[in-house]
């Protein structure tokens, strides 16, 4: 009797610390690992009023601290990441955090094919896409058009006659513009490493001669607005979102496609190896493909959201900035940076580690 | 016997929290981070041992370069910190009615009270091309352009000096504070000047809290990042920016680990070259006798 007993009581507690074991994946909550702006608190709200047991947790990174933080845990503490489409084929390689996205449960028909196809070539690994795409839009320059008229390429950063004034952004967007703009074609070059260090040897010294014609390297979207709405920079490499943003504010900054082609993107939706709540992330990716909420997206982040009809969708004062920006032409003339591979992040790391740590005079 | 237990029991509970924390926190990590330190990448998810890291750090101007700018600079910190914490300190512990005394020394923790970040804005908006520094130095009509203070090295060395000294007073005031005004009578009654005075006798009393001071702002300059990272410019690149690098933009665990041990094993070398070459034992710092 007494035996028994025991037993049952071993059995519960067994069974309840089972249940307690299993209760966080019940209790669904979203953990969402994205970029500033990415995850407007309405939307939430919004959301959760749709799905009451679901609670969104957001955490806001870019994609270097992204990949490092899902590093650390082995792909475990977020249920949805976001991270840029050409760094998720690399990342997963390297360090496996991420997991297969089941395409058959995204909404079908709201997604624009084109993105979508291009997310999925890139973020193949063993014949999975990983990704699927939400933002898009592209890296490029921002002028005050009153004070810097003639800068329409990314050399022209380094115009002596804007000296002190510009500045730009210690990552590899400006490598890869530089070399473009010195007509290389380091896209090309992506397969042989020792032709992209020529290339790099090129553009680092072209960089470090321009050091001085550079006020500051800015380092996030917040930096570079204050410098360009402060006047104290009239030329910049930017995100086109940030100087879409600009533009409500101060009409005179434009954002400019550089002549070599501006670098596009996509930001996508990815899943994090050990995800908890593949459910609600899918939810998620689905609520925020709804019309209604895509031009709440675009109004907080800027850019531009990859379903078929993002552009339409944008708010009315942005809608304004793009075309004031963007022609059919230039739209021809982006350049979607193929997925980096192996190797080429260490020589560029080299490369901006070299640029910065020179001297200018 | 059994009181002779109880106390050494009550000994072992009480360091437990500390030996926990050391162990968990300090040794285990640091432990980690040789460990990581150690390994050579040949392939995606392929390790082995060996000293590859250490190598390229060696062979690599602009790493150490960078490490003996940042040592540089945290030594001029040092001494600037120094230099003006001295007379703060001096002034506190001597100086001032003793009433005042504890407003004076907490009115050096007010600036503590904000964060680290929140400081290092505030020089920013004091300091950049169209702040408040800028603008002030027009209108009065010093100047006739805007000024850019900021993104330059000076301006790093302002600000870390600025987060930093406080660390400086607190170990002096508590040094000279023990200083029995008596001896400075004595100095002044067998007719030294104010200079032998301090010369001979004050400084070497504070010499364990200037000891102390140095090592702990020496070692909290060298370590800090926010205040390089946004006050300094283009040039300016500090050795944990560069560790930061390594792990968070370039995925390069290993180097950047190495770099951690690197950073702890230089600076621990140059504080005890400073022990050595001015002739004081980390004891002494410590103990107070």
């Amino acid at each position: 009797m007494k035996r028994t007993r025991l037993k049952g009581l071993l059995a519960s507690a067994l069974g309840a610390t089972i249940l307690m074991g299993l209760a966080p994946a019940e209790a669904k909550t979203l953990r969402l690992l994205t970029w500033g702006s990415y995850a407007p608190d309405k939307v939430i709200q919004l959301f959760e009023a749709q799905y009451p047991d679901i609670k969104v947790d957001v955490t806001f990174s870019n994609n270097e601290e992204m990949i490092a933080k899902l590093r650390a845990t082995g792909g475990a503490g977020y249920d949805l990441a976001q991270p840029g489409f050409n760094r998720v084929a690399s990342a997963q390689l390297e360090f496996d955090i991420y997991k297969p996205m089941d395409l058959s449960k995204i909404t079908p028909g709201r997604i624009d094919p084109l993105l979508m196809e291009r997310t999925a070539t890139e973020t193949t690994v063993d014949g999975k896409v990983y990704s699927v795409p939400h933002f898009w839009g592209t890296s490029g320059l921002m002028i005050d058009k009153t004070k810097a008229p003639s800068v329409s390429g990314w050399d022209d950063l380094c115009d002596p006659q804007y000296k002190g004034r510009t500045s730009m952004r210690l990552k590899r967007t400006i490598l890869l513009g530089t070399a473009f703009a010195m007509g290389k074609d380091p896209f090309a070059a992506y397969g042989d490493l020792g032709a992209y260090q020529k290339i790099l040897d090129d553009v680092t010294a072209k960089l470090i001669a321009c050091k001085d014609n550079v006020k500051a390297y800015w380092q996030g979207g917040d930096d570079l607005t204050t410098l360009m709405l402060s006047g104290e920079v009239v030329a910049a490499e930017t995100w086109d979102s940030t100087a879409f943003r600009l533009f409500k504010h101060n009409p005179n900054i434009v954002y400019v496609p550089p002549k070599t082609g501006a670098h596009a993107w996509i930001d996508t939706f990815t899943l994090p190896r050990k995800g908890e709540a593949d459910d609600a992330a899918y939810k998620w990716i689905n609520f925020v493909m709804q019309p209604e909420i895509v031009t709440m997206m675009s109004a907080t982040s800027g850019a531009i959201v990859a379903t078929k009809d993002g552009m339409a969708l944008l708010p009315e004062d942005m809608r304004k900035a793009v075309q004031a920006a963007i022609t059919e032409k230039d739209v021809e003339k982006f350049r979607f940076a193929p997925g980096v591979p192996p190797g080429i992040e260490d020589l560029e790391g080299k490369a901006l580690e070299r640029i910065k740590a020179a001297s200018s005079k | 016997m059994l009181q002779k237990d109880a106390q050494r029991l009550s000994l072992l509970l009480l360091l437990t929290p500390f030996l926990l924390w050391i162990l968990l926190l300090v040794v285990l990590p640091q432990l980690g981070i040789v460990g990581i330190s150690l390994r050579e990448k040949v392939g995606p998810r392929q390790f082995t041992f060996g000293l590859a890291n250490y190598l390229a750090f060696v062979q690599e101007p602009i790493y150490w370069n960078t490490l003996l700018r940042t040592a540089v600079m945290s030594i001029l910190v040092t001494f600037l910190a120094l230099l003006v914490g001295f007379p703060v300190a001096y002034y506190i512990a001597k100086i001032a009615p003793y009433r005042s005394q504890t407003a004076l020394f907490l009115l050096c923790l007010v600036p503590l009270w904000v964060s680290d970040l929140v400081r290092a804005f505030g020089w920013i908006v004091l300091l950049r091309e169209t702040g408040l520094i800028s603008g002030a130095l027009q209108a009065i009509g010093i100047i006739k352009g805007p000024i850019e203070l900021l993104y330059n090295d000076a301006t790093v060395v302002v600000g870390l000096v600025y987060t930093v000294v406080l660390f400086m007073i607190v170990p002096l005031v508590s040094t000279l504070n023990g200083m029995d005004n008596s001896l400075l009578e004595a100095g002044h009654n067998l007719g030294g000047s104010r200079i032998t005075v301090f010369r001979r006798i004050v400084v070497p009393y504070a010499m364990p809290g200037i000891v102390a001071g140095c090592i702990i702002v020496f070692m909290m300059t060298a370590g800090s990042y926010l205040t390089p990272i946004l006050l300094g410019g283009k040039n300016s690149m500090w050795f944990t920016e560069q560790i930061y690098d390594q792990f968070i933009t370039r995925y390069n665990w290993e180097s950047g680990a190495t770099f951690g041990v690197l950073l702890l094993a230089f600076t621990s070398f140059v504080v005890w070259l400073g022990l050595r070459l001015t002739g004081q034992k980390l004891a002494t710092t410590v103990a107070k006798d």
